[in-house]
């Protein structure tokens, strides 16, 4: 399948990543955060090399961002420190052990245990549902287990 | 409701533009001879085109100029003010950057000599093959008149047959007559 042009990308998704930033961060921190999300989109978008996945792929982004939002000190709102346990996120971790599953377990491992969507945003993001991304989820970690642990 | 905002929308659109990111700006702008989509890479415009099949459109655009294709009226609104003027009949000549990169070489040196055509007035198609140092290309010519991708602001709308008809346009026979009629050059 071919990438198709960014505007199809854009229209095909920027609502559901923006409810999904919506129940993330609430509605006002939302906005850039759905700004954020497509401009990081349209500076990787060349890159990628086929158009398959484009909706777990924006949900990757969307979530990190969410992540990094989250992390940011704000100036209304008093947030507890949070330490920095190794300095690498998980998601980092995850994305690279990750990288050999076939492409839905992968997605569904990383969205799951790197940036801790639930099972029904993972079934959006993949467009099936809850069960088969719980599926999904733990064939990828059983095929890891496999791999790390021989 | 948590649907994006038109001023959302508007937002990241316009960003995108200003920190060019995009291979292909596109809009749409009405005028009266009907909508026209309008699309602008960096180097200039690439593209006018009438009853455009927005789907078709786009494809097109991303396989001549990159797959980032995105509507944003920001990089158009110089050629949609530029329009509007020319439709109110306050504006005789654009002042437009144009992207004819892609095109072969003898294409590019007619559609320069076809942007010197002025306002109001027409030349046959012959004439245009001549001064482009190609006499006996009328035909080439008005193949390449029909496949124009800047059609009203590169004028084919002034190139006529030897006989004085209009011949044909790519938008159409009434547009035509009505861009000519609109400069006067048609009672």
């Amino acid at each position: 399948m071919t990438l198709p042009p960014f505007e199809r990308f854009y229209e095909a998704h920027r609502q559901e990543i923006f409810a999904f930033l919506v129940r993330r961060l609430g509605r006002e921190r939302a906005e850039d955060a759905f700004q954020e999300t497509f401009l990081r989109a349209l500076r990787a978008y060349p890159k990628l090399r086929h158009g398959e996945h484009l909706r777990a792929w924006a949900y990757t982004i969307a979530a990190r961002i969410a992540i990094d939002e989250h992390r940011r000190p704000r100036a209304d709102a008093e947030l507890p420190e949070l330490a920095s346990l190794d300095g690498r996120p998980a998601f980092a971790e995850l994305e690279h052990l990750a990288d050999e599953l076939p492409p839905t377990e992968r997605a569904a491992v990383v969205l799951r245990y790197g940036y801790d969507l639930d099972y029904a945003e993972i079934g959006a993001a993949l467009g099936s549902n809850a069960t088969a991304a719980r599926q999904a989820a733990s064939a990828g970690i059983r095929r890891l287990r496999k791999k790390e642990l021989p | 409701m948590t649907t994006v905002s038109l001023e959302l929308d508007r937002r990241f659109r316009d960003a995108a533009a200003r920190e060019s990111l995009l291979d292909v700006a596109y809009d749409l702008v009405d005028s009266p001879i009907g909508t026209l989509l309008v699309a602008a890479t960096d180097r200039g415009l690439c593209r006018i085109a009438y009853d455009a099949e927005p789907e078709q459109e786009l494809d097109r655009l991303a396989r001549a100029f990159g797959v980032r294709v995105l509507r944003s009226a920001l990089p158009i609104d110089p050629a949609r003010r530029q329009l509007d003027e020319y439709f109110e009949g306050k504006r005789r000549r654009f002042e437009l950057p144009v992207d004819v990169a892609l095109l072969a070489d003898f294409n590019r040196r007619v559609l320069q000599e076809l942007a010197r055509v002025p306002y109001g007035e027409v030349v046959t198609y012959g004439e245009l093959a001549a001064r482009a140092a190609r006499p006996r290309a009328a035909r080439a010519v008005g193949t390449l008149m029909n496949r124009n991708p800047l059609p009203i602001v590169l004028p084919c709308h002034r190139v006529i047959g030897a006989n004085g008809k209009l011949v044909g346009y790519a938008g159409g026979i009434e547009r035509k007559e009505a861009l000519l009629r609109l400069e006067g050059a048609l009672l």
